[in-house]
């Protein structure tokens, strides 16, 4: 894991832009774990593609490679990035103003 | 640019400490502008929830209780998974003004990074669960 929280967001954010590889983690989150083959027969993307994504992700720490075979490796969602950045998200989400704007509101009544 | 941490809010008020502490520190109070429903047990290391009209419900330990200049409590991160260590911490601090008051919050918490005891904890979690529905594949394919 990357030594700190901003580097870390920032990787998970920079790996959602592409459609591709939120696809991917898409069909990872749902599905479980996967070889690159099993993403290729349910996306709309090459096996090619995913393979170079996949490689891309596990770089990133955003997935795991299950020790075995080449096109037999599977892959799995490492989620302690996505919960870095759902921390950035949450404060983002707090809303400290809509509900201040309610306390004043209630004490104003 | 940064991960945010800290959230701080400075508002004014035309009430009284004894008011925006009675809105912040009572079931009545918390129910009337922050949860639909709301109950709290005010002092330290007590437990509060409040339920939203979602129908989420958040739990909360309440942490310092100063009438009528201080209160605050921790809550979960929002989105993290229920067992996961990490909370916030809010403060609400109270200054009388000619006006009435002043009230600060602040929430933070939020770049903090799980500890090595936790990841640890949870990588084992997501291998116990994989082994474990291993075995139950196992143990349905053997009957």
């Amino acid at each position: 894991m990357p030594p700190d929280v901003e580097a870390t967001a920032e990787q998970v954010f920079v790996a959602l832009v592409d459609p591709s590889r939120r696809a991917i983690l898409a069909a990872l989150a749902s599905g479980g774990p996967a070889t690159a083959t099993d993403l290729a027969s349910r996306l709309p993307i090459t096996r090619q593609a995913i393979a170079k994504h996949l490689g891309l992700l596990a770089e990133a720490g955003l997935v795991t490679a299950e020790p075995g075979e080449r096109r037999r490796i599977r892959y799995r969602l490492h989620s302690a990035p996505m919960q870095v950045a759902q921390q950035f998200l949450a404060a983002l989400a707090r809303d400290w103003d809509g509900r201040l704007d309610a306390l004043r509101n209630h004490l104003d009544k | 640019m940064g991960f945010p941490d800290r959230i701080e809010r400075v508002v004014d008020i035309a009430r009284p400490p004894a008011k925006v502490w009675a809105a912040l520190t009572t079931d009545e109070g918390l129910a009337s502008w922050f949860g639909d429903q709301a109950s709290i047990d005010l002092r330290p290391g007590g437990a509060a929830q409040m339920t939203f009209s979602s129908g989420d419900t958040v739990y909360m330990r309440v942490e310092r209780v100063e009438e009528p200049t201080v209160f605050s409590f921790t809550w979960h991160i929002y989105g993290l998974p229920d067992d996961d260590p990490r909370r916030t911490y809010v403060e609400f601090t109270l200054e009388p003004t000619a006006a009435g008051t002043r009230l600060t919050v602040v929430e933070s918490g939020f770049a903090q990074l799980p500890d090595d005891a936790h990841k640890t904890a949870y990588d084992g979690n997501a291998r116990g669960w994989a082994s474990e529905l291993g075995e139950l594949v196992d143990y349905l394919d053997a009957a």
